[in-house]
């Protein structure tokens, strides 16, 4: 039978409408709000509890949780379970992110709606499994082989990994796009509050389905319905024969590798979809930024303590607001253009070498000033450590 | 079973339009492959919107391609992971995956250990064929030894994979296998295969006279022929001479490859058994609840 | 209003329950904002173990603690490990029966909540006896939503033991605060 969302069992399922639960846990009661119905997985630190929460609640609400063999099954299986029409996700960390790199270039090429939570740590190799960090900001990026555009989005709090999670869903199904969301072990282990939203707080988007009858329809084509770039989408078991591969393709899907301008205007399409539409879901917050000097632009678990830091240098008189990145790709490089024409500097703190400051750099166009704040090893910038380059004295 | 039809009424009701010609050489056994599953299909009765066939990289993960069926033609190595996904989304769909011996054996070699351990409900017709074809003739897994591969110009050193004595060990619920030159028996195996609760396997020896019959003097089809011919034995005949031969006789066969029927195992699928954890967990909530979860 | 509360103890003694009891009571039953963080790494595996809970009036940015408010210790190793950054405002609960030395040159709370827990019939509630304990001296915490808080995240068929046990413990810590 097909998986059908209750709305009802599934609230019933997640329990109290308030409760106080780890990020982890609150991706997984995510992708049950949005109507995820298969999850295929991988354990691995600091990302197990999203397993264990998809082990323990899916078949309860009637959706399949497996644990697969590694995860470059875990994201294959996923992709499959797409294609047989319904919503799947998976989670992992770092080194099961490094290993669903060829896959999750798969789902790209065969647009193929599904997400991908990653509960960040570091590297390279085994790195600090325990430990949080933001080690994957550019292997989300560029990861796979090949050109593309990614979706990726940075939770900062426990509320957001919920929020997030389903928006991810939404933005997978609307752009046929494998969405990644970017949280990270500190997040990901933090308890805190979180609010399940009702049946009418939440908007589901689903995949648009094919109008015309087999034999007329474009599986790889723009929609046919409204011709955006976004094809429609025909599920498995639905007797449109659709033929998907990751090779380069026609508008049928059938093969078509040898000539220049094939591949061309089917990459441009799968990059286009998503780029022409960065203004209608590129998503920031703005934090005292009205009248800001000096600003931090950051995302994920570093923008909580540069949150703290602002509120410290606004004490002292300092000028400081923060501008977070709730999605980090596309790249909301228009907001950051215009930070970069209103501040004199900007600071961009990081649990990685610089991953994000340097497309900051790129998009600011030495507008500003743009200082890298990195801090590695496994712990987040204290905030009196980001204060001192706000110019707050401790 | 519909009352007559001949091949070229199969072929033009199920090959996929726009996908021909294939890109299988002269001699190559996978176009067979091809026509067995139409048989096995037309024979069963199964509507093709409710087969979902998919597939990894490599010569006979272009068969999906030429079927006019939903098809994922995926990664290497990674079709029966992706295959699960489907089949765990839609239960009531007939998954079959084509794949070769280098990837289902090499680089997807986990995914076969899990999927057949599973029992995943699939039937997985793996074309094995001693050697990477497409990529132009690289040392497979299952390679004899002594035999000449561009990446084994001295020889195969290695012991080869027994790919169905593997899927028996792992519990498969059905494994065979057969040289292609015979029709009956792969498509009654094919037939048996999509009917079996639980993951079914057929393995079909399939030759390559390009990139491994050239190198290894069988270049010729009719001397492929007399090499499968020469190589292989019944199961039942094997046991037969293991039991009652003279030593002479057991050595001869000693080194052929089985072909038949390895397993039949009438056991639940993966799903099957999900699907009963799933139905008893709901019962228990709803007699918790007081009521149905449902609105 | 920001409060930083560390509580410590054996791997295994229930201070990472005690510390999501904590937090939930001050944000899902009460009016704060609440993070609970803890150490993992093989001081989780029966070493001195903590779990952190910060609890505040406004949102909360950095969510580890870069002090200590509140600080309660259950095992000897972990106040001898954990004391560091204790000050000379920083309240402390410790049982003295399993934290002997714990002198720090000023008042500090005494509470004997493991043997509550045992004359209660489990010594299993020791962690439950503190927080209730906890809740009689720290004045932040409510006892009706720590009570809630209690009964909402221990096993149904406990639920008896355990509020016993935070009862008592609160009485006990209510003693200690007029001593």
């Amino acid at each position: 039978m097909k998986y059908q969302r209750d709305p009802v069992r599934i609230r019933k399922v997640l329990g109290d409408k308030v409760q106080f639960i780890q990020g982890d846990m609150a991706v997984a009661y995510g992708g049950l709000v949005a109507g995820v119905s298969f999850f295929g997985g991988y354990p691995i630190t600091p990302a197990s509890e999203v397993a264990e929460g998809m082990a323990r609640l899916l078949p309860r609400v009637g959706g399949t949780f497996i644990q697969m063999e590694d995860e470059i099954g875990s994201i294959a299986a996923v992709i499959g379970a797409a294609w047989g029409g319904v919503k799947a996700m998976t989670a992992t960390s770092g080194p099961g992110f490094s290993l669903m790199m060829e896959n999750y270039g798969y789902a790209i090429m065969t647009e193929t709606p599904c997400v991908i939570a990653n509960v960040q740590r570091t590297g390279p190799s085994t790195g600090q499994p325990t430990l949080g960090a933001q080690g994957d900001m550019m292997q989300v990026r560029w990861g796979s082989h090949g050109d593309m555009e990614a979706i990726a989005l940075a939770p900062s709090t426990v509320q957001e990994c919920l929020d997030m999670t389903i928006e991810a869903i939404n933005l997978s199904e609307r752009y046929r796009h494998p969405v990644c969301v970017m949280t990270d072990g500190e997040i990901g282990h933090l308890r805190e509050k979180l609010v399940i939203p009702d049946e009418d707080e939440i908007e589901l988007v689903e995949r648009r389905t094919p109008k015309l009858p087999p034999g007329e329809f474009l599986p790889f084509a723009p929609s046919q319905i409204d011709g955006s770039k976004v094809p429609d989408f025909a599920a498995f078991g639905t007797g449109y024969h659709t033929y998907v591969t990751g090779l380069t393709h026609n508008e049928k899907g059938f093969p078509r590798t040898d000539k220049q301008p094939d591949h061309e205007r089917l990459v441009m399409r799968i990059i286009e979809k998503i780029t022409d539409d960065r203004k209608r879901f590129v998503n920031i917050e703005e934090v005292m930024m009205d009248d800001a000097e000096v600003a931090f632009v950051t995302y994920g678990a570093s923008a909580r303590p540069a949150r703290s830091a602002v509120m410290d240098a606004r004490k002292a008189g300092i000028k400081a607001g923060m501008l977070r990145l709730k999605t980090v790709w596309p790249f909301p490089r228009d907001e950051i253009m215009a930070v970069s024409k209103k501040v004199e500097r900007i600071i961009v703190p990081e649990m990685n070498l610089g991953q994000i400051y340097h497309p900051i750099r790129e998009y600011t166009d030495q507008a500003c000033e743009v200082v890298m704040a990195p801090k590695i090893g496994g712990e987040m910038h204290l905030p009196h450590e980001l204060a001192e380059y706000l110019g707050v004295r401790t | 079973m519909s009352e007559m039809i001949d091949a070229n009424e199969i072929r033009r009701k199920y090959l996929r339009d726009g996908m021909l010609p294939t890109i299988f050489c002269n001699g190559c056994g996978h176009g067979n492959a091809i026509d067995y599953t139409f048989w096995a299909i037309e024979e069963l009765g199964i509507n093709m919107d409710d087969v979902a066939l998919a597939s990894g990289i490599g010569c006979s993960s272009r068969i999906p391609g030429y079927i006019n069926a939903d098809g994922l033609h995926t990664t290497h190595g990674r079709a029966l992971a992706f295959a699960t996904g489907i089949k765990a989304a839609n239960p009531d769909m007939h998954v079959i995956v084509f794949t070769g011996d280098g990837d289902c054996t090499g680089i997807g070699g986990n995914h076969f250990i899990h999927a057949a351990r599973r029992n995943i409900d699939m039937t997985v017709i793996l074309l094995n064929n001693f050697i990477y074809g497409m990529t132009g003739g690289q040392l497979a897994p299952t390679a004899p030894k002594g035999s000449i591969a561009t990446t084994a110009p001295y020889g195969n050193i290695e012991q080869p994979f027994n790919i169905s004595e593997l899927a028996t060990a792992l519990g498969a619920a059905y494994v065979a296998r057969w040289p292609i030159f015979y029709p009956y028996q792969p498509i009654k195996s094919i037939k048996e295969g999509i009917q079996t609760p639980g993951f079914a396997l057929i393995e079909l020896m399939s030759p390559c006279p390009t990139a491994y019959g050239r190198r290894n003097k069988l270049g010729e089809i009719d001397q492929l022929w007399a090499w499968y011919e020469q190589n292989t034995i019944l199961i039942e005949d094997y046991e037969k001479t293991m039991r009652y031969g003279t030593e002479e006789e057991k050595a001869a066969v000693k080194e052929k490859f089985l072909i038949g029927i390895f397993q039949k195992a009438e056991k639940p699928g993966f799903f099957e058994a999900y699907d009963r954890m799933v139905k008893k967990l709901m019962a228990n909530d709803d007699a918790k609840w007081g009521g149905g979860g449902a609105e | 209003m920001k409060r930083e509360i560390r509580i410590a103890g054996f791997g295994g003694q229930g201070v990472i329950l005690a510390g999501f009891i904590v937090g939930k009571a001050a944000c899902v039953f009460g009016p704060y904002n609440a993070v609970q963080s803890q150490s993992y790494g093989p001081e989780a595996r029966g070493g001195a173990a903590r779990s952190e809970v910060i609890i505040s009036d406004e949102p909360i940015g950095y969510p580890r603690p870069t002090g200590v408010d509140l600080f309660v210790a259950i095992a000897q190793e972990a106040f001898d490990t954990y004391k560091g950054d204790v000050r000379p405002d920083t309240v402390v609960i410790v049982d003295p029966d399993l934290v002997p030395k714990h002198d720090l040159g000023r008042p500090v709370f005494e509470v004997r909540v493991q043997k509550i827990a045992e004359d209660l019939g489990n010594k299993i509630v020791t962690n439950i006896a503190m927080v209730g304990a906890m809740t009689g001296i720290y004045d932040l915490f409510d006892e009706d939503a720590m009570r809630k808080a209690v009964l909402d995240s221990v096993p149904k068929r406990f639920a008896e033991l355990n509020v016993n046990a935070f009862k008592k413990g609160y009485e006990a810590g209510k003693d200690a605060l007029s001593r």
